[in-house]
């Protein structure tokens, strides 16, 4: 009897059905431009204009110009994070007591809408040798020469942080609200000290989110390339990797290398996120009814 | 509560202030920057320009051709809200009201485009769309852009969808109403919030999206941001408070459409893809 059973109502006892078929076409656009192209661009990669299968990899790991590119976004990518993260803990802690979030979390929300590049230019006027920053410290004595902020490592990693901190901290405060404020008043009620009610409830009810929201702003961080071209210097100190690519695509017109950079830097970031996921599972046991939901 | 707060508790709370009012300070001087220049005529040396003027706009009107970069950013903008929300809607659909083998693996693939950053795959994006002979005008800038909008429309409108009772759809069907007459008469109507909220965070997000345009766009499809970018890039050729005035027309566009967006939607869910979408 059961093979009389038609094709079509096998199929849609497990799920497939004319609705189900609604998601085929965008699951073909997103396999069309994206998984496709990210393949393509992988085997590009190994069909160097000149040289075997290994020469675009082999050049870039033995051209300093282009292998330092990983360090100096490292070393740009890195430390802005750990100060995004590292800030918007206490303050997002700060600001779930608030009543009237809804006006910061607004003004925190206009540079993530603004983009890179307004605030670039924005920066120039603001933190340039004639701006008002350096006006203001002039003026109290604060310095006797103006500081020079832009067009080197210091005007990235400040572009950086004005788009990067709010990101990290609209994440990590929708992490926070989600925690049962009862949690933290029991603690209270048996007498933990701020501190301890931190470290002993809290902390340990972030840490899973807190490693996601680190990825997510590192990742970010880590592809950073208009302020790096307008605010840095990008032949020198934030010659960062998404910049190599750049170059080799087009100007170089060697989409074959640019393709084995786009590669590698998507290399480091998963390497990196993968290393941090896999660390919190080695070292931290999370409590089994998480804080969220 | 505050009043027996203990001195270190309030002094750390202070503390956080300090710091969240400098950020916001710096951020708002940072903008008043932009426009205070765009208006000034002479700005050498002292807290404002000597004196003020409109002109820098008729003067960036012309040296930029706003009005071509204002059409195409319309058009790129228009064509990708559409399409995502015409794809993105009924993959989202399918996602909340179906289980069927492989959705875990599905949703993965829906989810990558917005993790992974856009200069990371719009390289091989570019290359595969110009080899195409896509990119390089505007059809190429729409497709790029569509590649993280799409997944984003599902993100959000896949919990929105599960909300809605099924039986309602049910109940449509029994007093005989066609897929057709079901979908626009009872599920558009109640879809219609979450779909607005949808298509103006991508309508946010497609204005303020530099990389992806970027790498595909060729002289004739430059968005306001891309076009914004050259001017910055090559500074000194024109006048800056002449870029400064571009740069106003731009955060004028943009911010007028994040207040429009910020009635439907709450700010976090700009950045946490709408997690509590409605």
């Amino acid at each position: 009897m059961s093979d009389r059973v038609p094709l079509s109502v096998r199929l849609s006892q497990r799920g497939l059905d004319g609705v189900t078929l609604l998601a085929l076409p965008a699951l073909l656009f997103v396999i069309a431009l994206f998984v496709y192209p990210f393949l393509y661009g992988l085997v590009l990669s190994f069909k160097p204009k000149v040289g075997g299968l290994f020469a675009n990899y082999v050049t870039f790991f033995s051209d300093p110009f282009l292998y330092s590119t990983i360090g100096k976004t490292l070393w740009l990518a890195v430390p802005v994070t750990l100060l995004n993260v590292a800030l918007s803990v206490p303050v997002a802690l700060r600001v779930r007591l608030m009543r009237r979030q809804r006006l910061l979390t607004t003004i925190l929300v206009i540079p993530i809408t603004l983009g890179t590049v307004l605030v670039a230019e924005g920066m120039l006027n603001y933190l340039g040798p004639r701006g008002w920053l350096n006006r203001f410290l002039l003026e109290f004595g604060l310095s006797s020469s103006p500081v020079r902020l832009i067009h080197n490592y210091w005007g990235v990693f400040l572009s950086l942080v004005i788009t990067g901190f709010p990101f990290t901290f609209l994440l990590t405060l929708s992490y926070v609200t989600g925690i049962d404020p009862s949690l933290e008043q029991a603690g209270a009620m048996l007498g933990a000290r701020a501190r301890q009610r931190f470290n002993e409830i809290l902390l340990p009810l972030l840490v899973p989110g807190l490693i996601v929201t680190f990825c997510l702003s590192f990742v970010q961080a880590f592809s950073v390339f208009p302020s790096a071209v307008l605010l840095g210097a990008p032949a020198g100190d934030t010659r960062v990797i998404s910049v190599a690519a750049y170059t080799a695509a087009f100007e170089d017109y060697d989409y074959s290398m640019a393709s084995a950079i786009a590669m590698i830097m998507a290399f480091v970031q998963v390497a990196i996120v993968v290393a941090l996921l896999g660390a919190q599972k080695l070292v931290y046991r999370g409590p089994a009814g998480g804080g969220k939901g | 509560m505050r009043g027996r707060m203990p001195a270190g508790e309030r002094l750390w709370a202070t503390a956080i202030w300090v710091i969240v009012g400098f950020f916001v300070l710096n951020l708002l001087a940072l903008i008043a920057t932009v426009v205070v220049s765009s208006f000034g005529t002479r700005w050498l040396g002292t807290w404002l320009p000597a004196g003020f003027t409109t002109r820098w706009y008729a003067s960036a009107w012309e040296e930029f051709q706003l009005p071509d970069v204002l059409l195409t950013t319309l058009e790129v903008v228009g064509a990708v809200v559409v399409l995502s929300g015409v794809l993105g809607v009924p993959a989202a659909y399918a996602m909340a009201r179906r289980d069927f083998p492989g959705k875990a693996l599905l949703m993965l693939v829906f989810l990558l485009p917005l993790l992974v950053p856009p200069i990371t795959f719009g390289i091989p994006l570019a290359t595969v769309l110009y080899r195409a002979g896509l990119a390089g005008d505007i059809g190429g800038v729409i497709l790029a852009n569509l590649v993280p909008t799409v997944p984003f429309v599902i993100l959000i409108m896949v919990p929105f969808i599960q909300q809605i009772d099924p039986r309602v759809e049910s109940a449509a069907r029994v007093f005989g109403a066609g897929t057709f007459r079901m979908f626009v008469h009872v599920l558009l109507p109640l879809l219609a919030p979450g779909i607005l909220a949808a298509l103006l965070l991508v309508l946010v997000r497609t204005i303020a999206m530099f990389e992806l345009t970027f790498l595909t766009a060729g002289p004739t499809s430059q968005t306001l941001v891309v076009a914004l970018y050259y001017a910055v890039f090559a500074a000194g050729v024109r006048a800056g408070q002449s870029i400064d005035a571009m740069a106003v027309v731009y955060m004028v566009t943009s911010l007028l459409w994040l207040l429009i967006a910020l009635r439907f939607v709450n700010p976090t869910q700009i950045v946490t893809r709408g997690k509590r979408a409605g």
